[in-house]
């Protein structure tokens, strides 16, 4: 995603040329199993490291060029791999009903979605709902500090009739929260409170939001950038151990 | 028993709407006895590691759990931010330490991808032998602690008397018995040693007759079916809901196992079953582990005879300094998923990585396992979840 990122990423090569690789990633819904029955990998299904999409396994090493504006010619062949556009049938629907709020592409075969804040929790219901995105394997958030909006909250899901993955990303402001997906799966409830606790995002209607890993007396946020890796809550160390400092 | 049974068919996932320890009063009181909030641990030679669990009873009977974890966190996805990607690599070995060569694999295994490189496939053969070795090491451990909390105490030492074998074999090859860091990104960084083939050989034709031992003190043992059939039971789609992986929710019919599922390593070359239960009991679980270290002989057998000549370390830039991106590799770990987010800024050091427990998740099962069980069934439901606290605090 280009506008994540510090560094400006080459442009993606032209659309069409990924197009081929990208259906296959994806099967249809149609072709969905029963649960339960997920042994053999559905054949296209398990995105491996594409070996389609650069040939240089050494280049990506190599600092990234600035890529300017002379490459976007065909034959454009940046350093590393790029984000893609994802196209799937999955995606087109979304794209259809949500317009720009969603953006959907592929990074070595992994697919995500960059969506709007507005758009959480509706799409992660319909995920689970109609596309059988039944397991959600993590949330977590990334912190960037230099961004307006700062946080990347980060949503893994699972499919077990498609054997299939995907990741949903928002970004939202700092102080500013988002609503919990306990409802939509249960297991959101220790890892909404393990990003709060971390990072301090707010998940509206979660029943038990406090602290989990840390005291729930401890001031700070230790995975937010600016919390430094030998910071700690000094009072709290004194008061609860009774030492001066906990380094 | 039949006390159980009803309790057990009648709790779904809407007792999981419920606030953790805000209940109201049973609906079925069997004595007229005052609601009790008992503490167990973080001291408790039950609980694995230092976690605490406050119930609440009714008698002898669980009304409702609360987990209080956080006493072994150590901030590893901090200190991942703060190191280089191969500074931070002998860092995962310490989450679960009883399985330390999956998280090496799957952290390698990350980097990997996101360098879009791959090992060669004699690393590949060297890290499917020893992180079978580790599943099986780490199932011993697991069957031995588990068995000793419901009261057997034998099997424990038989598990760890043949747990040493794997360990010898873990420290003839790279010098460490728990936390081995086995492996580089980009492949392995010792060559197997002489012998090591032989050592291995040996260890398939010693273990199986070791697992009937095991079987021939519990599977038929009265007391062992008296204390597992029907304890801790969860049905597949609650597990699925609360994201239990790995023999816990193959215990419950689900036959899901990432080796299967989407291979990793050189795990589609071979060919082995995933044992599944059907009741998603206590007694289901520790049948599907036994079955599963089987298999992983299986699986050491193929490999070790199979194991190709060739380099074992992949070609990785001497600077390891992944392009701009994200990736999630996850791999099927003795506990379930475990699972690597990386972010890379396009710097030596990641810019964040998120690691997935299994132990962390499917404790989280613990309250709707144990509601309505007794005291003592607490115990056996924390053991057959086979959590390891380093990986749960992190």
């Amino acid at each position: 995603m280009a506008e994540d990122v510090k560094t400006p990423a080459p442009p993606p090569p032209p659309e069409g040329e990924k197009k081929p690789t990208a259906e296959t990633v994806v099967p249809p819904a149609q072709s969905a199993v029963t649960p339960g029955t997920v042994e053999k990998p559905a054949a296209p299904a398990a995105p491996k490291a594409p070996t389609t999409e650069k040939p240089a396994a050494a280049a990506p090493a190599a600092p990234k060029p600035a890529a300017p504006a002379a490459k976007p010619a065909a034959p454009a062949k940046p350093a590393g791999p790029v984000p893609m556009p994802w196209t799937s049938p999955l995606v087109e629907k979304y794209k259809s009903q949500y317009g720009s709020g969603i953006e959907a592409q592929t990074y070595l075969g992994q697919n995500y979605f960059s969506v709007d804040r507005s758009l959480i929790p509706d799409l992660l219901r319909m995920l689970r709902d109609d596309e059988q995105f039944d397991y959600c394997v993590d949330i977590t958030a990334v912190h960037y500090p230099k961004r307006e909006k700062q946080f990347d909250v980060v949503w893994i899901l699972y499919s077990f009739p498609r054997n299939e993955r995907v990741r949903v990303k928002t970004q939202i402001a700092d102080g500013a929260s988002i609503p919990s997906s306990v409802s939509i799966w249960p297991t959101a409830n220790w890892l909404e409170r393990e990003v709060y606790d971390m990072f301090g995002i707010q998940f509206d209607g979660h029943p038990d939001l406090k602290r989990i890993l840390l005291p729930d007396g401890w001031k700070g946020y230790p995975l937010r950038k600016d919390y430094g890796i030998l910071q700690q809550d000094q009072e709290w160390v004194q008061i609860n151990l009774g030492i001066e400092s906990g380094q | 028993m039949s006390e159980h049974e009803n309790d057990v068919s009648s709790r779904g996932l809407s007792s999981l709407d419920r606030s953790n320890l805000d209940l109201e009063t049973p609906e079925k009181p069997y004595l007229d006895s005052n609601e009790l909030i008992i503490n167990m641990g973080p001291q408790h030679p039950a609980t694995h590691g230092v976690l605490r669990v406050i119930l609440k009873l009714d008698g002898e009977k669980v009304l409702g759990t609360e987990c209080v974890i956080g006493y072994l966190h150590r901030g590893v996805e901090k200190i991942a931010e703060n190191r280089t990607y191969t500074m931070f690599n002998p860092y995962v070995d310490r989450m679960d330490y009883v399985a330390a060569v999956s998280n090496g694999l799957g952290y390698c295994e990350a980097v990997e991808k996101l360098l879009n490189v791959e090992a060669p496939p004699r690393a590949k053969y060297i890290r499917v032998i020893l992180t079978e070795l580790n599943r099986i090491a780490s199932h011993q451990l697991w069957l031995g602690t588990h068995a000793l909390d419901i009261g057997a105490m034998t099997p424990l030492f038989y598990t760890f008397r043949d747990r040493e074998e794997i360990l010898k074999i873990f420290e003839r090859y790279c010098g460490a018995r728990l936390t081995t860091h086995a492996f580089r990104i980009g492949g392995c960084q010792y060559e197997t040693y002489a012998g090591f083939e032989k050592e291995v050989k040996n260890f398939l034709a010693f273990f199986p007759p070791k697992i009937d031992e095991y079987e021939a003190l519990l599977t038929g043992n009265r007391i062992w079916l008296e204390r597992t059939k029907n304890v801790g039971v969860i049905s597949g789609a609650d597990a699925i809901a609360l994201g239990v992986t790995g023999p816990v929710l193959r215990a419950s019919g689900v036959k899901w196992d990432l080796r299967k599922a989407q291979p990793y390593a050189a795990y589609s070359e071979f060919d082995f079953e995933i044992p599944i239960g059907e009741n998603g009991d206590t007694y289901d679980r520790y049948m599907v582990r036994m079955v599963e270290m089987r298999q992983s002989l299986r699986i050491i057998e193929q490999a070790v005879n199979g194991i190709p000549e060739g380099p074992i370390m992949g070609k990785v830039p001497k600077v390891i300094k992944p392009p701009v991106g994200e990736i999630y590799h996850s791999i099927e770990a003795p506990k379930g998923e475990l699972g690597y987010f990386i972010v890379s800024d396009g710097s030596t050091q990641p810019y964040r990585i998120r690691v997935r427990p299994p132990s962390f998740v499917n404790l989280q099962a613990l309250d709707i396992m144990v509601r309505g069980l007794l005291v003592a069934d607490v115990v056996a439901v924390i053991g057959t979840l086979d959590i390891v606290l380093g990986e749960v605090d992190r």
